[in-house]
């Protein structure tokens, strides 16, 4: 390992960690960053939907570069039912503009391209190395870390933990506590290969860089709390479901089989037909929001990206909330630098409020109690849904029945699968409440 | 260092695996069993079923065993047992395991 002193070692090459040394290295610190990756990005796993504007505030013309998939011009929302789904569709010819907002991305080969960046900014990267604790002075002060690579401790004025949902090096040294399985997600995805104009067609695409993303809630979790989802990438399609790991704990149903199901839909399997699977991931989402936050600083180092739960559930944003924390976690230690100051856990109040200014903190107070609600009224991924199928289809059916008793037999179902109305009031109102 | 896919028992996660890079540190798994005297915990067994991976299974003597060739490091498992000790879990070395190729 290197024996100079760096001003900052950043475990993890993932979005957090090379925002947060590239906006450092741009700035002239001296920056370690370490990833236990064959390169980076190779242990990485998202969905993946890139966010342009996090990206944007930190590489502006990243678009001229950057392995982007399809740009976002359609979102598909389903509720799903063991034969059906009823659902919302937004598309808009505004999603073509001259710098798209939202694109689906392959993370491997994304974060191979972010890393080139963040070297060519002067930071220095050592893959294949896994960080295994954290270094501690005789007054507790993070001062550096240990990794499992020979030739001893890396010295640094300061730690930037990128480590990821399932981190373990804050764990292990006591910076924050074990993730609990009610307040993380266990998503599987495969990548289903198809040449490119199929996927234009089957998706309705104008061309090879227009693309869809569907989003799709009820049957697709058997019950548990989580969603499912179908990405389209140039010529491959991302398909996954992704439940509570208290949910998988309680219900023994396999993921890969939830997967399967999902992949059979009679919804689902005319998109994917005659695909080639050529790989299958698994990877853990915080979704515990806000108050599964971790303390985020102490002297001498300092947490950013999913090992710190930024992750909005609702909106399915995480890299780039990764991102952000990342930018603002380099950018208050750039200014720490500049003051001559040390990264102490008083001066880090600089990225505590940057963040709790930003959009990371804002959106995950919004929905606070969205995770305890969702947790506690799993007819919202049970009843209604099929309900809703079941009305549509009732609806829609012209069978001699007259209108009139059709929609007393569909307001009916709607009281009886709750109860009685009150409930459903409730629900409603509970939603509402969480929401606002 | 070879490339290799794990030899889980079930012939579809086989063949779901096969698709996925790896480099496997022969000899130094990175997820050990510490059976307790008690028996399994429901916990334990339920990896059997959960494990995305399919790493999990019963032996002969009815305990449940690891074969972590296949594991792509997700955590669950690690998460689910972190109350009943008896999983001994650790990254790979630097390197090695699993390698997404489209992540």
């Amino acid at each position: 390992m290197p024996a100079e002193h760096f001003d900052a070692i950043v475990v993890g090459a993932g979005p957090s960690g090379n925002a947060a040394a590239y906006t450092m290295g741009k700035a002239g610190l001296n920056v370690l960053q370490i990833d236990r990756g064959e390169y980076p990005g190779s242990k990485n796993v998202q969905g993946a939907i890139l966010y342009a504007d996090a990206l944007e505030r930190i590489i502006p013309d990243f678009r001229e570069t950057a392995p982007l998939e399809r740009h976002v011009v359609e979102q598909r929302f389903w509720m799903l039912s063991e034969k059906s789904h009823t659902g919302t569709h937004h598309r808009s010819d505004t999603f073509n503009e001259e710098k798209p907002n939202r694109y689906t991305i392959l993370r491997a080969q994304f974060d191979k391209w972010f890393s080139k960046q963040v070297r060519e900014a002067g930071v220095t990267l050592i893959t294949e190395t896994t960080v295994t604790e954290l270094v501690k002075n005789e007054v507790g002060k993070v001062i550096g870390v240990l990794t499992d690579r020979e030739g001893g401790p890396v010295y640094a004025d300061v730690v930037v933990l990128a480590e990821g949902v399932n981190g373990l090096v804050g764990q292990r040294s006591g910076l924050r506590s074990e993730i609990k399985p009610q307040h993380v997600a266990l998503a599987v995805k495969e990548t289903h290969f198809l040449p490119e104009e199929t996927v234009r067609e089957r998706f309705n695409l104008a061309d090879e860089d227009e693309g869809v993303v569907i989003e799709v809630l009820g049957s697709v979790s058997s019950g548990m709390v989580g969603t499912g989802f179908l990405y389209t990438n140039k010529e491959s399609i991302s398909i996954g479901v992704g439940c509570l790991v208290a949910d998988f704990a309680r219900e023994k149903i396999p993921p890969y089989e939830l997967l399967d199901r999902f992949k059979n839909h009679p919804s689902v399997k005319p998109l994917l037909k005659g695909a080639e699977m050529k790989e299958y991931v698994a990877h853990l989402i915080p979704e515990g929001g806000y108050d599964a936050i971790p303390q985020l600083t102490g002297d001498g180092w300092l947490i950013v990206g999913d090992a710190g739960q930024f992750v909005n559930a609702v909106h399915r944003e995480g890299s780039n909330l990764a991102m952000t924390s990342g930018r603002l976690a380099g950018e208050s230690l750039i200014a720490l630098k500049a003051q001559g100051l040390p990264a102490t856990n008083e001066n880090l109040k600089l990225y505590r409020d940057a963040l709790e200014d930003s959009v990371v903190i804002k959106d995950l107070k919004k929905y606070r109690k969205i995770p305890g609600l969702l947790e506690k009224n799993r007819q919202l991924f049970t009843t209604y849904p099929a309900l809703l199928n079941r009305s549509m289809n009732a609806f829609l059916r012209v069978d001699g029945r007259d209108k009139r008793s059709k929609e007393a037999e569909i307001l009916k179902g709607l009281k009886t699968a709750r109860g009685n109305w009150l409930n459903v009031a409730f629900d409603m109102l509970k939603l509402a409440r969480a929401w606002r | 260092m070879t490339d290799k896919t794990n030899g889980s028992k079930s012939p579809r996660m086989e063949e779901r695996l096969y698709q996925n890079r790896y480099q496997v540190d022969e000899g130094r798994p990175h997820v050990k069993i510490n059976h307790q005297p008690g028996g399994d915990s429901e916990e334990l067994k339920a990896l059997i079923k959960i494990c995305p991976a399919g790493c999990y299974s019963i032996n002969e003597d009815g305990q449940v065993e690891v074969a972590a060739d296949g594991c792509m490091e997700c955590g669950t498992c690690r998460i689910v047992c972190q109350a009943t000790g008896e999983l001994e879990w650790s990254y790979p070395r630097g390197g090695y395991g699993i390698l997404f190729k489209f992540g």
